[in-house]
Parts: C-alpha cells; sequence; structure tokens
C-alpha cells in the first residue's frame, strides 16, 4: 500500500464546501466525525489523509511537505507568498478583498494609516498606487480601527458587505477577487503526479458543470 | 534589541555535531567517487567574491546575497552559488586549459533566505560543470552522473525531471511574436506552477481561441516520452522543433546509459536560476519537501566573464540528500584505553597497536573520568589497564 495522499483542509466553513465538491468528485471525505476534535482524519478505503487546519496555516503545510495538497483561500496565499504550486481555482467561498473607511474621508496627507489583517497585500496595493503608507496590524474585528480613530483606511475581505455597512463604513476601492484554490506542494506534485493530476481533472469535471 | 544570548546564532545558520558530520561526510565521499571515476577534477574557490562580478552573474536574488565590505570599501558576496565562481575561474585561470573542461565542487553556499525555520541560510552543495561541450552527449552525461552519484550514495527511490527553456521561449513566440511582457508574465507563472493565474492571463489575451488552447496545452506537456509526439501538434516553429530534437536524441542516450527509469519530462519546466538557456533539470526524493537537485546548460554566464563557451551542470543539495537517505546511526567504532600512572607505557603501546591496525583508539587517563560506566558505554570497547579495572579486560 502505497503512502496515502495528505490533504490539508481548512477547518469551518470553507471545509464544508470543499467537502461537498470533493465528494461530487467521487472521494467521499464526509464522516460522522465531522464535530469531533480530532484533527486528522484517515480514509483508508481510498487511501487518503486529511489533516484539519487552520485556514491561515494550510499553505504552510504544503509548502514543507506534510501535507501534498491543500485548499487554500487566495487571499492567504496573496499575503504569504509561499513555495506552492496553485494548480485548481475551485471558485468557491467568493469574496473579495477591499479598501474601506468613513465615508467622505480623505485618506490624511501625512503618513495614512491602514489597519489590515493583510499587511502584504496592502502594501504591495498601495505601493502600486504610488501611495507611501503606514500598516497597522490587527487580528480581527478590523472595522473598529477607523471608528475610534486609529487608522484611515482598512483593507479587508468583504463578503456581503454588511458588517461595513453595519458600522457605518464605506468600500472605496476593490483590491481583487478571491475564491478557494487547490494548491500542491512542488515535490508531490512530481512524485504523486498520477494521483494528484487525477483529482485536478475529476475536480475540474465537476467545476465545469457547476459553471454551466 | 534583545542583547544576544549565549548560544544564539544569525539566523539560518546551524551546528554541524559529530552524528551528522559524518553522515556528510561518508555522503560527500560517495559522491566524490563516482564524479572522479567520471573524470572530473575537483576545485574549491573562495567564499568571498566581489558583488561586481560573482554576485551580479549569480541568479540569486539581490536581497538574499550576504554583502560585506573590504578593507578598501569594495562591495563583496559571501558566494550565493558555486556555478558563478566556477565560470569565473573557466575563464581566467583555466582559460587556456584543455577543453572540454570537467570541474567537480563540494562546499558551502550561502543566501539569506531564512524567514521562519527549514530554509537554512548556509547549505553545502555537491556538484559539476561540464564546459565547452554543446552535445546532447554532455546533456546526457551530467544527467546520467547525477543520477549514479545518487545511486551510489544509496538513494533508491528518486525522480529527475528534464525541460528545455528553449521550448518554452520558442513556444511563447509563436503565439505571441514579441510581446516580452505578456510573455514575462506567462514565463513568471510557469515558474510559480501559478495554473490558475496563467489560465485566467491566457483567457484574457487578444488572440484566437484557438491558440489560447494550444497555450493551455503546454499545461499538458509533461510526462513520458511520449509528449514529444503531443507537442508536435502545438507548436511548429523551428527552435520549438529543434528543441524536441534534442530532448529525443538526449532521451535516446539516457536509454544506453539505462537511467530513463529516473527519469520524465516536463516541457513548462522554469527554473529559479534564469541564467539557463537550454536543457535544465530539477530532482526531487520522497518525503523531502522541496528540491533535492538542480542543473541545466547556461550559455550565457561565461560570456560575462569573457568567455565565449557553452557549458552544463547539476548541483545536489547535500543536507537534503543526507535526509533523505534517512538517519542510519553508524556503528560505533571507536575503542578506549584506560590508564592510570602505573599502566600508562603499556596503554600508550597498546594503543599505538591498535591504531597501527586502523582502528580509533582514545586513551585516557582514569582519575580523569568522571562516570566510568557512561564512559564505556560511548564506546565500541574498552581495555582497562588500572588495577581495579583488572588489568586486559577487552
Amino acid at each position: 500500500m502505497p503512502k496515502p495522499l495528505t490533504i490539508a483542509m481548512p477547518k469551518g466553513r470553507i471545509f464544508e464546501e470543499a467537502a461537498g465538491l470533493m465528494q461530487q468528485a467521487g472521494y467521499d471525505l464526509l464522516t460522522d466525525q465531522e464535530d469531533s476534535r480530532k484533527l486528522i482524519l484517515d480514509f483508508p478505503e481510498q487511501n487518503l489523509r486529511i489533516m484539519m487546519a487552520k485556514p491561515m496555516d494550510v499553505v504552510t503545510y504544503v509548502e514543507y511537505g506534510t501535507a501534498d495538497i491543500g485548499i487554500a483561500g487566495k487571499d492567504v496565499l496573496l499575503e504569504q507568498d509561499r513555495d506552492v504550486y496553485e494548480v485548481l481555482d475551485l471558485g468557491i467561498s467568493p469574496c473579495y478583498i477591499a479598501v474601506a473607511g468613513l465615508p467622505d474621508q480623505p485618506l490624511s496627507r501625512i503618513a495614512p494609516k491602514i489597519a489590515t489583517k493583510y499587511p502584504k497585500v496592502a502594501a504591495d496595493y498601495f505601493r502600486e498606487q504610488g501611495e507611501q503608507i503606514e500598516i497597522i496590524p490587527l487580528n480581527g474585528s478590523i472595522e473598529l480601527a477607523p471608528l475610534i480613530g486609529l487608522a484611515d483606511r482598512i483593507v479587508d475581505i468583504v463578503s456581503t458587505g454588511r458588517t461595513l455597512r453595519e458600522n457605518g463604513l464605506v468600500e472605496y476601492e476593490k483590491i481583487t477577487e478571491i475564491t478557494s484554490r487547490l494548491i500542491v506542494n512542488p515535490v508531490s506534485f512530481r512524485l504523486k503526479s498520477d494521483e494528484i493530476d487525477e483529482m485536478v481533472r475529476q475536480l475540474s469535471i465537476v467545476i465545469g458543470e457547476e459553471v454551466k | 534589541m534583545a542583547k544576544r544570548l549565549m548560544f544564539e546564532k544569525p539566523l539560518g545558520m546551524r551546528d554541524t555535531l559529530p552524528f551528522f558530520y559524518n553522515q556528510k561526510k561518508q555522503t560527500i565521499e560517495l559522491l566524490t567517487e563516482t564524479i572522479t571515476e567520471f573524470g572530473y577534477a575537483f576545485i574549491d574557490t573562495p567564499l568571498l567574491e566581489y558583488y561586481e562580478t560573482v554576485g551580479e552573474a549569480s541568479a540569486t536574488l539581490n536581497q538574499q546575497l550576504f554583502k560585506l565590505l573590504d578593507q578598501q570599501g569594495h562591495s563583496l558576496v559571501l558566494r550565493p552559488d558555486m556555478t558563478a565562481p566556477i565560470a569565473r575561474v573557466a575563464a581566467s585561470q583555466l582559460r587556456n586549459a584543455e577543453y572540454p573542461l570537467r570541474l567537480a565542487y563540494d562546499g558551502p553556499v550561502f543566501r539569506a533566505q531564512q524567514t521562519e525555520g527549514g530554509k537554512p541560510a548556509q547549505f553545502e552543495q555537491v556538484g559539476t560543470e561540464l564546459i565547452g561541450d554543446h552535445s546532447s552527449y554532455g546533456d546526457a552525461e551530467v544527467i546520467a552522473l547525477l543520477i549514479f552519484s545518487l545511486q551510489h550514495a544509496g538513494l533508491k527511490d528518486f525522480q529527475i525531471t528534464i525541460g528545455h527553456i528553449g521550448y518554452v521561449q520558442a513556444f511563447f513566440s509563436e503565439f505571441l511574436q514579441n510581446d516580452e511582457a505578456t510573455i514575462e508574465e506567462l514565463m513568471g507563472y510557469l515558474y510559480r506552477k501559478n495554473y490558475v493565474g496563467y489560465q485566467k492571463a491566457v483567457e484574457a489575451l487578444p488572440i484566437q481561441r484557438q491558440e489560447k488552447e494550444s497555450l493551455m496545452d503546454l499545461m499538458k506537456l509533461r510526462g513520458e516520452d511520449e509528449i514529444f509526439d503531443k507537442s508536435k501538434s502545438l507548436a511548429r516553429n523551428q527552435e520549438c522543433l529543434q528543441a524536441i530534437n534534442e530532448l529525443k536524441q538526449l532521451y535516446r542516450i539516457l536509454k544506453e546509459y539505462q537511467v530513463e527509469q529516473y527519469v520524465s519530462f516536463d516541457l513548462n519546466l522554469i527554473s529559479h536560476m534564469n541564467y539557463y538557456t537550454g536543457i535544465l533539470f530539477e530532482g526531487y526524493a520522497p518525503d523531502l519537501g522541496s528540491l533535492l537537485c538542480n542543473g541545466g546548460r547556461y550559455d550565457k554566464l561565461l560570456p560575462s566573464f569573457q568567455l565565449n563557451a557553452s557549458a552544463t551542470g547539476f548541483a545536489i543539495h547535500l543536507e537534503r540528500l543526507v535526509e533523505a537517505l534517512g538517519a542510519k546511526a553508524p556503528e560505533e567504532q571507536r575503542i578506549g584505553v584506560i590508564f592510570d600512572n602505573d599502566s600508562f607505557s603499556q596503554g600508550i603501546k597498546q594503543a599505538a597497536a591498535l591504531r597501527k591496525e586502523g582502528k580509533s583508539v582514545l586513551l585516557q587517563h582514569t582519575d580523569q573520568i568522571p562516570d566510568l560506566e557512561k564512559f564505556k558505554a560511548e564506546l565500541a570497547d574498552t581495555i582497562d589497564l588500572t588495577q581495579s579495572g583488572g588489568g586486559l579486560d577487552a
């Protein structure tokens, strides 16, 4: 028996969607253990092993090769710039990264401050716009920052825009669209190419059908 | 910044303790045996080079170079790879040597690349350069030698993937002519194997659907030698056909070397080393998250040192090879001879006799041993010449 193909999956909402896609592609990953606290799930009959990881950490497991493949948001890939192969856009969990702030508030002329969970994405974006800004890294409830005067703008994920609206913030610019991607470790990409190519093929068929 | 603690080393630097040192040494010896059998001569170059020469010729990213100043104020770099220094030597001291040149090296290289664990800033490379032979036989010799060296070092399971950078360039120029910006963008996606980005960029191009499909089909050109035939229905320009012929020729020679089971092909392979101009390759081993070895043909590096010659070579990442070989604790060979004041003359004779047989012997005064049991347990055998030890008890 060859070593199982190891997949790092994000815990939480994306897991449901991703597991659903995998199910349609012929990989049965739904178990009654879903709510359990187990971090490693084995599926010997399919020769698969699932690692449950925090979405931000999936890319790390795949880069180091402890997972052969993983499912990660494009936001994480942009922010971390790791050495992994991005082979398929799964099209799930669509949202976008945007610049937001209080309405009618021009960017401060001296050292504008940007609060964000995505320091690299934010810095890259404003550099492209020719703006020199200062980043204030935060881990959550980013919307607070402009309300309490910590930052001029925020850069964050927007899916429905409801959180922004309820806090009286408006969107200024859209930076980029985000969906979940199938990522592969560069060595696994070569040495387990048969299994991985087959999975990519099956998943592309499922995604193709959903688009139609 | 906090004061450095006594045990700390600069970011990305590691110590090599006896166990790993021995493993590394053994592996180097085995690699060296095979490389020497093929007639390659080992050379060494300085750890420090000028930034203007080797630093700029190297393909290592500028921010990954360790830089310092010499007494005259010149910028120096810690060598980031061995290929550029060897190109410098070939173009200077060995300029009038008999060609083709077969050179080999084993030594540390430095890259300021550690942002977190697992990416050492100093690591050792063992490799070869074949300079002045631009034939497929040269390409094949280097790849076969790489495979034989890995085999001889004891590695069983590995794979070498071969591509051709000339093919990729000619392929793009067939569909995109001289649109350098787009070609560079697409090559960037290929290098990162960002198929999603590649696909989106191709979709957005103002070209025929048929041509877009061909660009997408480049992704499928990986596998065994059957891809050579597949490639013919995609791009038909002279350079593409020539690259495919070179690969076919290479494969034919590798079969004669009987190493074809270790190789596969990938026509969209692009290396991080941007000086490659023809055939290039990467090697992988299971349970190793990153590249084991890589190499290829480079025709533009030597001209940057004013030597007009084509060259090809490989470099093995030694620490990763040792890791892939698995930790086999070597059997303890050392013998301890324990003496006291009365038995020292006997001890020195005994130790000399054993050393003459080729044994590794340590001669130790009993008073200096804090724990005799522990001392004995560390060694293959001990000879206790003291009264309490009862003289000879081997």
